[in-house]
């Protein structure tokens, strides 16, 4: 199939690609002015002791030696050690990057199951009341800081209301669910316990609806924008013409085209939704990859920035190739 | 019901208007029209005189908003299209009557390939299963000369040419053995070439098949090589219908005289109005009385005031012209 090997073609891709993240992150963070070493040993350590630290970490070494150390063991699957935690970068990963997934991907969830059919709605009830509703729900999306919506989602859904938990992936008191994929509202299910999953979904409502937010906003304008685009072009009429019912009009006829740029905005909205996780995790206090970089930052853990750009960098690029392939399947006319 | 001598389509005093920021067009007026069954009827006039608003009509595809039917009734068969229920008039689009566009590149949708498109019709209309409805289709392409019938059903429209698009149009709409076929300005897209091809492959198909058409166009020369009659439009309403050989031989209403006199001289087919003094009205304001005495050269005292009813100076030859009211016209003139 056709389908295969573009995707194989782009798999191959990520190899330059990743090779470029780790070279431009490794410059970066060497730019950076600090001393791990000094950090590592403490203030009052001796000059002699952080001398040692420095060559048992390597760090005497010229800079690309250094880079192609870490080149060497990355292709072993070695991430590096993490100075600050004192172990592997990639057990690091493997407990903070899932939070961050899940985040990510219960927002695009609800991007694209709540943004496209109020979209639609809203096309094919243009200038009705659920069109206004529709207006006003997207203005105060885009418009809205993500932290203040955030604090007012707590005071309300949580404070208040008491409905949602405030904070956290689960209840204090109940236990993850056995990793499969560290994404506890899979895992749970797999695992077969409800209550976990129940208890996982609370928690991730709130922080999923305001990292989502702004995007929802977006996709919902822009697939009632496509689809009122497509609802006035000609083989719309050639549909009604034949005698199509209109609800099928709507929902084959013009969906397909309508998706189209929905789709590459959802591919654009994606890093930023990486990105934006980071702001969210802080105000829900979601044990995910924000706070993780952020205290990495502050004590120059080098292998553990690195660790976090690579595996971040990586999902992007995944992601965005799944939404290149769900495009090439919507657009007879793309050429892969 | 439907007597043997009853004209298969009926439209009598028409009336459409689109409510606009403008203002309300009157873009249709009084209309009347009669198209029997097998024959091919064309009609002509210059662009903005509610031609394709006429055709939509019949199929009751005007977008409302901003278009309304206000006035008249479009009998099909013994049957009062207008007052149809939506459900019972998909049964007749596609199916008793269908339609074909000017535009072949944009009346098929993008992102479904030719077959199913086909089948999607044929399907809706035809009780036959997949491999019934396939065969259907595969031989309407043959009828339509394309090459390769089994292999373009699985094409996308992009990959194919206008004219074979406008064949695989012709196929889809013939497919369900309509007794009308409405065809807006069907070649007009089209290379010269490609033009005379596909109006062969029409004219033979239709006649073959007993089709009425309702053929629309600018192009006077088409229409006399392939019509049995002919309606003259202006300004949102008919002004001459007659035997296609009766209006080159004979034409009555000045308009339709300025209108054959333009076309030897003029090559390039929308300038040849312009030796027509003055410009096509306004449909919202339009011209009292007749709405062609502004620029008529023959206009006398009754013009501008009284709107021309239908005068019958040969038999079948129907014009709206003061010049050929007799005695009683003129009487009823001196009366008010
Ligand atoms: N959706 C609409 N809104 C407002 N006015 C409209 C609309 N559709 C058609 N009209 C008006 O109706 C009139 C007739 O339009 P129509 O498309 O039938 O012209 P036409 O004779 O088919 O012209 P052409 O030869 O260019 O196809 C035009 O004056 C146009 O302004
Ligand atoms: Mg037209």
């Amino acid at each position: 199939m056709r389908i295969v090997s573009y995707v194989l073609k782009r798999l191959a891709y990520l190899v330059p690609v990743l090779l470029g993240v780790t070279l431009l992150v490794f410059i970066i963070s060497h730019a950076i002015p600090g001393d791990p070493a000094r950090m590592m040993a403490g203030q009052k350590a001796s000059r002699e002791a952080v001398e040692n630290l420095r060559r048992s970490m390597g760090l005497d070494r010229p800079l690309y030696e250094q880079y192609l150390r870490y080149l060497a063991g990355l292709v072993q699957g070695d991430l590096g050690f993490s100075i600050r935690n004192q172990r592997p970068v990639l057990e690091d990963m493997r407990d903070f990057f899932p939070a961050t997934l899940e985040l990510t991907l219960a927002s695009m969830l609800l991007c694209v199951t709540v943004g496209v059919p109020l979209g639609i709605l809203s096309a094919v009830r243009r200038n009705r009341p659920i069109d206004h509703l529709s207006r006003i729900f997207s203005v105060f999306g885009v418009s809205m800081p993500v932290f203040w919506l955030g604090l007012m989602l707590l005071l309300l859904f949580y404070r208040h209301l008491g409905w949602l938990p405030g904070s956290g992936r689960l209840d204090i008191g109940i236990d993850p669910p056995a990793f499969v994929t560290g994404i506890y509202l899979l895992d749970s299910l797999l695992a077969g316990s409800l209550g976990t999953f129940r208890n996982a979904l609370a928690h991730i409502l709130l922080p999923a609806f305001c990292l989502s937010y702004v995007y929802l906003a977006i996709i919902t304008r822009i697939v009632r924008s496509s689809m009122i685009a497509v609802m006035g072009l000609d083989f719309i009429t050639t549909a009604r013409a034949n005698g199509i019912a209109e609800i099928v009009i709507i929902s084959k006829h013009c969906l397909k085209n309508a998706l189209i740029p929905t789709v590459t905005i959802t591919g654009l909205s994606i890093g930023e939704l990486l990105g934006g996780a980071i702001l969210t995790e802080t105000i829900f206090n979601w044990p995910g990859m924000g706070k993780y970089v952020v205290d990495s930052v502050n004590f120059l853990d080098f292998p553990a920035i690195m660790g976090f750009t690579l595996v971040v960098s990586f999902a992007y690029v995944l992601i965005n190739l799944a939404v290149d392939v769900v495009y090439a399947f919507l657009d007879p006319q793309i050429r892969y | 019901m439907s007597g043997p001598n009853e004209p298969l389509l009926e439209v009598r005093d028409l009336a459409v208007q689109f409510f606009t920021y403008q203002g309300t067009v009157r873009a249709l007026e009084g209309v009347s029209l009669s198209v029997a069954r097998g024959e091919i009827m064309g009609l002509v006039g210059e662009t903005g005189c509610g031609k394709s608003v006429l055709a939509r009509s019949v199929l009751r595809l005007i977008a409302d908003p901003p278009g309304k039917i206000t006035a008249g009734a479009i009998r099909f068969k013994g049957r009062d299209l207008l007052t149809l229920s939506r459900r019972e008039m998909r049964r007749i689009r596609g199916n008793e009557i269908s339609m074909i566009f000017q535009e072949p590149m944009s009346s098929l949708n993008p992102v479904f390939t030719v077959g199913s498109q086909m089948l999607e019709v044929v399907a809706l209309h035809q009780a036959v299963g997949r491999e019934e409805g396939r065969r259907i289709c595969v031989e309407m392409l043959r009828q339509v000369k394309m090459p390769d019938a089994e292999q373009v059903l699985a094409k996308y429209p992009h990959e194919l040419s206008g004219g074979m698009r406008q064949r695989v149009m012709i196929a889809m709409e013939l497919s369900c053995r309509p007794d009308l076929l409405l065809a807006d300005e069907p070649t007009t897209a089209l290379d010269v070439t490609v033009q005379a091809q596909v109006l062969a492959i029409l004219e033979g198909l239709t006649r073959q098949r007993g089709v009425a058409v309702l053929f629309i166009s600018h192009d006077l020369g088409v229409i006399a090589q392939l019509c049995d009659r002919v309606a003259v439009m202006y300004a949102g309403g008919i002004i001459e219908t007659a035997p296609a050989g009766a209006i080159f031989a004979a034409p009555r209403h000045p308009y339709t005289r300025g209108l054959l006199h333009a076309i030897p001289r003029i090559a390039a087919r929308q300038e040849s109005l312009a030796v027509i003094p003055g410009s096509v009205p306004s449909l919202v304001d339009p011209p009292p009385g007749c709405r062609f005495h502004p620029r008529c050269a023959e206009r006398f005292f009754p013009c501008d005031r009284v709107v021309p009813p239908f005068y019958e100076p040969a038999p079948g030859h129907r014009v709206a012209c003061h010049l050929h009211a007799g005695e009683e016209g003129r009487r009823s003139w001196e009366r008010s």
